[in-house]
């Protein structure tokens, strides 16, 4: 008896529906982003968004927040239909947004970031800079921040600028506070802070939308929870009525396809021998191996940083410590030249701008890693590169009509197999491969899925990073899980399940001590 | 448990500004400056000891620095105007054309249409720049052939004299007010305007976050656009009042009239401290850098220097000045990381 009155008490301790949003859908050019989102925040609560990485949480937080417009669905706000075109609207209505990225300007002060466009102002609209050093400096008490307020943002950690973030997001005095993976490169001490301010707003009936991969902080501090995958809405209840199981199920339940025709390939010597990688705040102590024939997934959520050690490991870019071998022979850091000449491949993350010249031709951009043992006396002929590179387009099928055709006029999937026509003239034996299929209609993923197993067949090793569960499970002969920096999971294909998976990129033991240096993507 | 707010650097506002004024660039630029006009001095004394002297001195550099500053508005957004030298033409034979056509129109009316002009020649260049997605560089080299085409189809082979002048309006450009040339007062007057703006009015600080970081500022629901397009509407005002100054100046105006000040004016900022990538440096310093500029083309011939060395010690005061922001920038970056560590 006793108990049902409290909860019906603490039912009507949460307001109304603050923000409603219902079957919400945003594409980007053939990719869907958000099928259905759908979201009922209270004024008094803090909600919990949790997906897996590409569920759509970040699309729809940018949709709330004005950033995007949706295609088609309805969001409400305070009881009326809103359709935000720009920042500055969403922000007047009373909505303030954390995002995953601290957008600072560098050269203003610390006080200038929190209270730019709404400065204190004197007589004459003069701005009145005491009273917003003073407010700067009640903001921080408040949240417990040390930072001298007068300093430029310029030279500040990930998580100072986090911290500033929050500052602005709570001045802003709005009704409704989303943050997006605010806690990711906080300390746990910040992480309390905050979360005392956070439940000190929802006691002041605001209401909050906490968006997080880190199941212990949102048993700790939400009301509610709700689940999205692939873009659609799943579930919504009460964070009391649930369990951390019960949540991963819902995030990834989902069948593993025959989308991914890998077939076994002969498992060979060890190609690629990565020993006690290390770079200050950003990976620790990375070790591990991959062989000839193998795919290896390296797993976790978006800034557990896969990238970091794919790109460290290519020498892009430089690290503290621990050695890089392919084939028996150190590769030297910081010289992706050397890891080209020793075999190595990288298709990176976003090939439009990193892995092609989107205005040059397709030939072009097949040649282009090999022009030098192309051309002739210094100079390199159009027709050499395209008889060079005529091979490597028919053998992965890339459909273009001529090979004089400009990139950028082709699908994300043919883009794609034109970056990897492009590796595979140097004749590597390690392919790094970063989000495969990122961005590529469903019929081409299967391609490019097939045309990695074939590569795995004729005995390259393959280092693939994706943030794709489903394709790290349907294609790995090995998934390594990345969690803030360290590798917290070395499972092979029988093992591999999105529990065990999402298990190991959640899994903070460990890594907690560390938290406040690891820095998001 | 005491949640006093303990700040790292607990110095006193004295002494802040003081050890603001020790770092800053304007300072760094003006000592230079003083330096130069000393040693000129020195070398040969009517360069400043003399009444012609020290009215040239001031007046010289009055022209560029209203460019200067209103270069600067737009530079400090991670843009760039390279059309001033042809609005500064243009405005110059508009000015002209209105004594001309219109004789007995008082003086502050031309003053007043010429910056009108030069305001709607920098909104077109502003409105495509902020909607045409184009980078300023390549729109404003665009506008500046345009207006400098424009400028010769309308002049023709005519020319302004000084004859065709009204006669008090040629006085400005030698009147002097306890000392100081008139022009120079006005281009002071413009300094201070802008500067106190920059500084002290949110619209001014927009500007600054704008060239920070033009995407922060697009999600702080900053007026992105409508700033920028303002800047280049500032910068286009005053290039259309340095037309008219032009004018007070010289007397004449021939179809060359303003050829390469752009370049003057992205000098003078450069060198007065104003980050070509846009977010930081103020007007103070680009005023400074321009008349530094003038003077120093001014002191050269004094002391003997050959044209060559000229044009090559102007180019070397560029390069210098970037090379001592890099250095600096470098520095500040690593206290600013030791600041947060301590």
């Amino acid at each position: 008896m006793n108990e049902t009155f409290q909860s019906t008490a603490s039912g009507a301790a949460s307001g109304g529906p603050l923000l409603e949003l219902e079957g919400v859908q945003k594409s980007f050019g053939a990719v869907r982003a958000l099928r259905s989102g759908t979201l009922r925040v209270d004024a008094g609560s803090i909600h919990a968004l949790v997906g897996e990485n590409g569920a759509g949480k970040s699309t729809l937080v940018k949709i709330v927040a004005g950033v995007y417009r949706r295609d088609a669905g309805a969001v409400r706000f305070q009881g009326g239909d809103v359709d935000f075109r720009s920042t500055a609207e969403s922000k007047a209505a009373g909505i303030a947004v954390i995002y995953q990225e601290p957008t600072l300007f560098p050269d203003l002060s610390v006080t200038e970031n929190i209270f730019m466009g709404r400065q204190p102002v004197r007589s004459g609209r003069r701005i009145d800079r005491r009273a917003m050093v003073a407010e700067a400096e009640s903001l921080f008490a408040r949240l417990g921040v040390r930072l001298d307020p007068r300093r430029p943002a310029r030279g500040l950690s990930i998580a100072d600028q986090q911290l500033i973030e929050i500052a602005k997001a709570i001045s802003l005095d709005a009704s409704l506070l989303v943050m997006d993976e605010p806690t990711a490169a906080l300390s746990g001490v910040e992480v309390e802070r905050l979360f005392a301010v956070a439940r000190s707003l929802r006691d002041e009936g605001r209401g909050l939308v906490f968006v997080s991969h880190r199941f212990d902080e949102i048993f700790a501090l939400c009301d509610t929870v709700t689940v999205m995958r692939d873009g659609d809405y799943v579930s919504t209840e009460a964070i009391k009525d649930t369990t951390v199981d019960a949540l991963v199920a819902k995030m990834v339940g989902r069948e593993v396809g025959e989308l991914f025709p890998k077939t076994p390939a002969v498992v060979g010597d060890v190609v690629l021998d990565v020993r006690g990688l290390e770079s200050a705040g950003v990976f620790h102590d990375i070790s591990f191996s991959v062989r000839a024939g193998e795919i290896v997934a390296l797993a976790g959520l978006v800034g557990a940083g896969r990238s970091e050690i794919a790109r460290a490991v290519f020498g892009v870019d430089t690290y503290d410590a621990g050695t890089v071998t392919l084939l028996g022979k150190r590769v030297a850091p910081h010289r992706p030249r050397a890891a080209i000449r020793a075999g190595m491949a990288f298709v990176p993350e976003d090939r439009r701008k990193q892995g092609l010249v989107t205005e040059e031709s397709v030939a072009r951009n097949i040649a282009t890693v090999i022009r030098r043992g192309l051309a002739r006396g210094g100079v390199l002929t159009t027709a050499a590169e395209t008889r060079a590179s005529g091979p490597w387009a028919a053998r992965l099928e890339v459909k273009t009509s001529a090979l004089d055709m400009q990139a950028t006029t082709m699908s994300g999937g043919n883009q794609q197999k034109v970056v990897i026509a492009k590796w595979l003239a140097t004749n590597p034996r390690l392919l790094i491969i970063d989000e495969p299929t990122r961005g590529i209609d469903v019929g081409t993923k299967a391609e490019v899925h097939r045309l990695l197993s074939d590569l795995a067949g004729q005995g390259i090793a393959i280092l693939m990073i994706s943030s794709e569960l489903p394709e790290v499970l349907g294609m790995a002969d090995r998934v390594l899980v990345v969690c803030e920096g360290r590798i917290t999971g070395d499972i092979t294909r029988a093992d591999a399940t999105p529990e065990s998976v999402m298990r190991a990129a959640t899994d903070r033991s460990g890594a907690t001590t560390d938290a406040h240096e690891v820095v998001t993507a | 448990m005491t949640d006093v707010l303990e700040r790292p650097h607990a110095a006193s506002t004295p002494a802040r500004v003081v050890a603001g004024l020790v770092r800053s660039r304007e300072i760094a630029v003006l000592s230079v400056l003083v330096l130069l006009v000393v040693a000129t001095t020195l070398k040969n004394h009517p360069f400043l000891l003399s009444s012609t002297g020290w009215r040239d001195l001031l007046l010289t550099p009055s022209l560029l620095l209203v460019l200067a500053v209103g270069q600067t508005v737009v530079i400090i957004t991670r843009n760039v105007d390279l059309s001033v030298g042809s609005v500064l033409g243009l405005s110059a034979y508009f000015a002209g054309r209105l004594f001309i056509d219109h004789p007995g129109l008082p003086v502050p009316v031309v003053f007043a249409a010429c910056m009108l002009f030069g305001a709607a020649l920098g909104l077109v260049n502003g409105v495509l720049v902020a909607w045409g997605k184009v980078p300023a560089l390549v729109i404003t080299l665009g506008t500046l052939y345009i207006y400098r085409g424009v400028f010769l189809t309308w002049a023709g082979s005519n020319r302004i004299n000084a004859s065709d002048l009204p006669a008090g309006f040629l006085k400005l450009g030698t009147q002097q007010v306890l000392s100081i040339p008139v022009l120079t007062i006005i281009a002071a007057a413009v300094l201070a305007v802008v500067g106190y703006v920059l500084h002290t009015a949110r619209s001014g600080r927009e500007l600054y976050a704008i060239g920070s970081d033009p995407e922060a500022a697009d999600l702080y629901g900053l007026k992105v656009g409508r700033r920028v397009i303002a800047a280049f509407v500032v910068s286009g005002a005053l290039a259309g009042l340095a037309g008219v100054i032009y004018d007070a100046r010289y007397g004449t105006v021939s179809s060359g009239a303003g050829a390469n000040m752009e370049l003057q004016a992205v000098g003078a900022a450069v060198i007065g401290g104003v980050a070509i990538f846009g977010g930081s440096g103020t007007v103070w310093g680009a005023a400074i850098g321009g008349f530094l500029l003038v003077t120093i083309n001014r002191a050269l011939p004094v002391v003997g220097i050959s044209d060559f060395w000229q044009q090559a010690v102007v180019g070397a005061l560029i390069l210098a000045a970037i090379v001592l922001d890099r250095v600096l920038a470098r520095r500040q970056d690593r206290r600013l990381v030791a600041a947060r560590d301590s």
